[in-house]
This record gives structure tokens, C-alpha cells and sequence, in this order.
């Protein structure tokens, strides 16, 4: 059996009085891709910024309901914790531009000031760039500032960032978006990989990516969840008519 | 129809011309002043003048040591007042722009900016000197303060405001808490244009003179108490330049030609700086 992860309870948020994510209630499996799919402006990235507390930070930005994180509720944890252990990877690659590679990696580490020996934090940087496929890239370039880096290795530098802060769930806001079609597919590589050990929730735009990289799908439509399920059964067999009229192109 | 062509390309071209014939213009101000205060000036710049006290009237020779020395410590002092406040201030004005205290701090930082120099002495008399009974280089430093604060409140602030919102997002969303995302991210990454606001606001207060006048005074011996009366160049520049002793417009005159290399160096680092330690974003 499965177990559940994360789950929101009659999770809403809001921009000041603009309710953007109405009363979503969804389970989230452990070990599993889920992609969140929708319009523009349907709640998605606002709902995936809910779950580790991003979207607080926005001026007037408020939320109600409850996310539980392995039954404890991440409205009543201290944002800090809920963000070390669910990490999150941005639409475009943001690496610290006056960080090296290495530090990049470690920045999780070494900004919050956790002091760890050398021969740690060298396997910590090996292991996490494996991870994303950017080892063989950049291990004799590890000195190097992060945005010397292309876009699409930014961005696996990125997800090696939050990989290396050993989280139990990793958020993906459009990771794609501001990628090329090859870098695209090495990041869409990497979500079989790294499902193995953490839970990807993945924002995407894209259908395609939806349909080849997620176990389950959620479609989101003004602010609703309308449909949540099986991808294969979502995207053969939808059972609502607003998810069936976006698969099919009717709107976007 | 081309008549009308012709003589629209003659006004862009006499347009033209004005800009350039102007901008020339600006430069000749600066390139007179240059060549005036060298000439005059550089011959009386040796080792001895710069480590000698003034000699007394009638007797050639001596230098400005207690006004370099005084001039040093009392712009030390001043940034080391205003730089933290400043620094900070402007952290609260880009993390916050809406806020009802950003909109009045940022006001009165824009006032403060237009205060007459001579005004902040007075405040800085008033304050300090009258009631301690004594002119010194503190109070001196803190009318220097109050007059280097905007500067460095606006240009970290707006420096700080053309970092992008995702990397404060990136750190934020490694469970950084907000004091290190200021720290560690916001900061390192600004730091060329925090810092040129720094060099720009010492070389603002660099020549500053009427707010020291009844503040640090003048003192024509070497001192190092910043408690009692110091002397610095500008000072020292007014003083001499006012007597009617020839050897006394001497010092002056060299006076002023170190003052200018002074500015003139800070504002040839902070371009360097800006350009070194720039992060590409």
C-alpha cells in the first residue's frame, strides 16, 4: 500500500480578497510523481507555493485550511523547518550568482550556517550533482561561479541544490518553462530517478510532460481541483467535462 | 516635399550639434578647475608637507599633517557612524516599499538630502557641542553623518531593489531564515553598489566645510582626541586662503590639490569597484 505524504485539507489562498485556490483537498502518495496542470491563472503554482510556504511571503498573501506533511500540519510549523524538508525548484534556473558550483550545491549547508567537515560536504556536492546528471559536467569546474553554467545545467544545478538538503518532498514550479527541448528531456529524466527517493510535485504547463512524467494528475480550473487521479486514466478516460475540454485543446 | 525633408535634417543636424557642443561644455568647468588647482598646487606637495604642522606667520615651509590626520579620522568616524544606519535603513526600504514607515523614512531621507550643510552643523552645535561646552571632532563626524546617511540609504536601496524577487526565493526556499537571506544572499550580491554609494558619500562629505565650522573647529596643532577641536583640510583650506599671508595661500593651495587627488581617487575606485566586484546576475 501506498502511503500518504502530503495531503491539504480545505486548503484556500488568498491575494489580499482575490481567492485564488478554493477549498482543495487532495492526497499525495509517497514515492510518486504528481503533476498539477490547469490555465494560466487557475491556483496551481499559487497551491504548490502553499504547501512549503512560499506563498506567505507575497504582500497580503494568506491562506486557510490545512497542508499536513505526514500528519503534521505546515501552517502550525515554523516555515523554516516545513522548508528544509520540502525543497523546490523555480520556473526559471535562479543559482546565487556569487556562489561557486560547489557552494551553490551546499548553499542549503553552508548559508544557514551548518558547519560540516570537508570530506562530508564533498560527498554531499558529488552526490547530489550525480543525482541530477551534472557530476561528468562540472566536476573540474566546481570553483566556478553558477551562472557560468548554461540555462538547462543551471537548472539541474538547481534541483542538485535542493536535492542535497535531503528532503522528503521536492516542489517543481514549471521547471521546463525556461528550458530548451534537450534540456528539457534530461530534467524530465532526472523526475524518474529522483521519485525513487522523494515525492516530485510538478507544475507544468506542458501536457506532454504531464502525461509522460507523472504517476497521478491534478487539473486545477479556477482555483477548483477539479479532477485528481490516474494519469494514464485522466488523460484516456477524464471524468469531468472542463478536464476533458483542456486535454483536448478546447482552452488553454 | 523635399525642401521641407532638407530642412527638417538641418534642425536634427543643428540639434545634434547643440548636444554635443554642450556636453563638451560640462567637461571644460571640471578641466579648468583641474589644471588651475594642480598648477598651483602640486609644486608645494613634498614628503615634508605632508608630515609637517604649519609653521607660524613669517617663517616659510611647514605642511598640513594635523589637517590630514584630522581630516581622516573625522570621515572615519562620520561612516562609521552613518554606513550601518544607512545600510540597514536602505534594507528596510527595499523589503518593504509599501509600508507606511518606508513611505516616511523614505521622505525624510529625500529631505534630509536637501538640508543646507550649514544647517546640519547648527543641529550638530546644538546638539553636541553646547552641551559638552566644547568644539570637537565627534561632533564634527556627526553633522558628516547626518549628511552621508541619504546617500547611502538610497543607493543600497535602489541597488538592492534591482536584485531579482527568485533569488531571495531560492534562499528562502532552502529554509533560510530572514536575517542570512539578507546577509549571505542579498547582500554579497548587491555588494558593488552598496559600496559605491559608500566611496561616492565619503567623497560627497570629503569637502564638506561649512558643517564643520562651529563643529570640529580647527586646531592648529596635531590632535587625536576626538573629544577636543581637530583640524581637517577643508578647514585648514578656508582658514589659510582668508589670511593675507602669501605662505599661508601656499598651504592652501596644496591643501586643496590633496583634497582633489582625495575625491578623485575615491571616485576612480568606486568605478572600479562596481566594475570588479560586480555579480552577473
Amino acid at each position: 500500500m501506498e502511503s500518504t505524504i502530503v495531503k491539504a485539507v480545505d486548503y484556500n489562498a488568498y491575494f489580499g480578497d482575490n481567492h485564488v485556490v478554493k477549498n482543495v483537498n487532495i492526497e499525495i502518495p509517497r514515492n510518486n510523481t504528481i503533476a498539477v496542470m490547469g490555465p494560466s491563472g487557475c491556483g496551481k503554482t499559487t497551491f504548490l507555493r502553499g504547501i512549503n510556504r512560499m506563498h506567505e511571503l507575497i504582500p497580503g498573501a494568506t491562506a486557510k485550511g490545512k497542508i499536513l506533511l505526514n500528519n503534521e500540519d505546515v501552517l502550525e510549523m515554523h516555515p523554516i523547518f516545513v522548508r528544509l524538508k520540502i525543497g523546490m525548484v523555480f520556473q526559471r534556473p535562479n543559482p546565487f550568482p556569487n556562489l561557486s558550483i560547489y557552494d551553490n550545491v551546499i548553499a542549503g549547508y553552508k548559508l544557514n550556517g551548518i558547519k560540516l567537515p570537508k570530506a562530508e560536504k564533498d560527498k554531499i556536492v558529488e552526490h547530489s550533482l550525480t543525482r541530477v546528471a551534472l557530476w561528468n559536467e562540472v566536476k573540474d569546474s566546481l570553483t566556478k561561479k553558477g551562472s557560468f553554467l548554461s540555462g538547462g545545467q543551471q537548472q539541474r544545478l538547481c534541483i542538485a541544490r535542493a536535492v542535497a538538503m535531503e528532503p522528503e518532498v521536492l516542489l517543481f514550479d514549471e521547471p521546463t518553462s525556461a528550458l530548451d527541448p534537450i534540456s528539457t528531456s534530461t530534467v524530465e529524466e532526472l523526475f524518474h530517478e529522483l521519485k525513487k527517493n522523494y515525492t516530485l510535485i510538478i507544475v507544468t504547463h506542458n501536457m506532454q510532460q504531464a502525461a509522460r512524467c507523472s504517476d497521478k494528475t491534478a487539473f486545477f480550473y479556477m482555483g477548483e481541483l477539479v479532477e485528481y487521479g490516474e494519469t494514464k486514466q485522466m488523460f484516456t478516460n477524464p471524468a469531468d467535462i472542463r478536464t476533458q475540454n483542456y486535454i483536448t485543446g478546447r482552452f488553454s | 516635399m523635399s525642401v521641407h525633408v532638407k530642412y527638417r535634417i538641418g534642425k536634427s543636424r543643428v540639434f545634434q550639434g547643440l548636444t554635443i557642443l554642450l556636453s563638451v561644455a560640462c567637461v571644460v568647468p571640471l578641466l579648468f578647475i583641474l589644471v588651475y588647482i594642480i598648477q598651483a598646487g602640486i609644486t608645494k606637495i613634498n614628503w615634508h608637507f605632508l608630515t609637517n604642522l604649519p609653521k607660524p606667520v613669517g617663517e616659510s615651509g611647514g605642511g598640513i599633517a594635523n589637517a590630514l590626520l584630522g581630516s581622516i579620522i573625522i570621515i572615519a568616524l562620520a561612516s562609521v557612524i552613518a554606513i550601518p544606519f544607512g545600510i540597514l535603513c536602505g534594507i528596510y526600504l527595499s523589503e518593504n516599499k509599501k509600508s507606511k514607515l518606508a513611505y516616511w523614512s523614505r521622505l525624510c531621507v529625500d529631505i534630509l538630502q536637501g538640508v543646507p550643510s550649514i544647517v546640519i552643523g547648527i543641529v550638530a552645535y546644538f546638539w553636541l557641542v553646547k552641551p559638552t561646552g566644547s568644539f570637537s571632532a565627534l561632533s564634527g563626524s556627526v553633522a558628516l553623518a547626518i549628511m552621508m546617511l541619504p546617500i547611502v540609504v538610497r543607493s543600497t536601496e535602489e541597488t538592492l531593489l534591482l536584485l531579482p524577487d527568485s533569488l531571495k526565493e531560492a534562499a528562502y526556499a532552502l529554509g533560510m531564515p530572514f536575517h542570512r537571506v539578507i546577509l549571505k544572499v542579498i547582500l554579497p550580491c548587491g555588494i558593488s553598489g552598496i559600496l559605491s554609494g559608500v566611496m561616492l558619500s565619503i567623497a560627497r562629505i570629503t569637502g564638506e566645510t561649512a558643517p564643520l565650522l562651529f563643529t570640529a573647529f580647527g586646531n592648529p596643532y596635531l590632535s587625536t582626541n576626538i573629544l577636543k577641536p581637530m583640524q581637517s583640510l577643508p578647514l585648514l583650506i578656508f582658514n589659510y586662503a582668508t589670511s593675507p599671508y602669501n605662505d599661508w595661500h601656499d598651504l592652501a593651495w596644496g591643501a586643496s590639490c590633496i583634497l582633489l587627488i582625495w575625491v578623485l581617487t575615491l571616485n576612480i575606485i568606486t568605478k572600479l569597484i562596481t566594475r570588479k566586484w560586480k555579480v552577473q546576475l
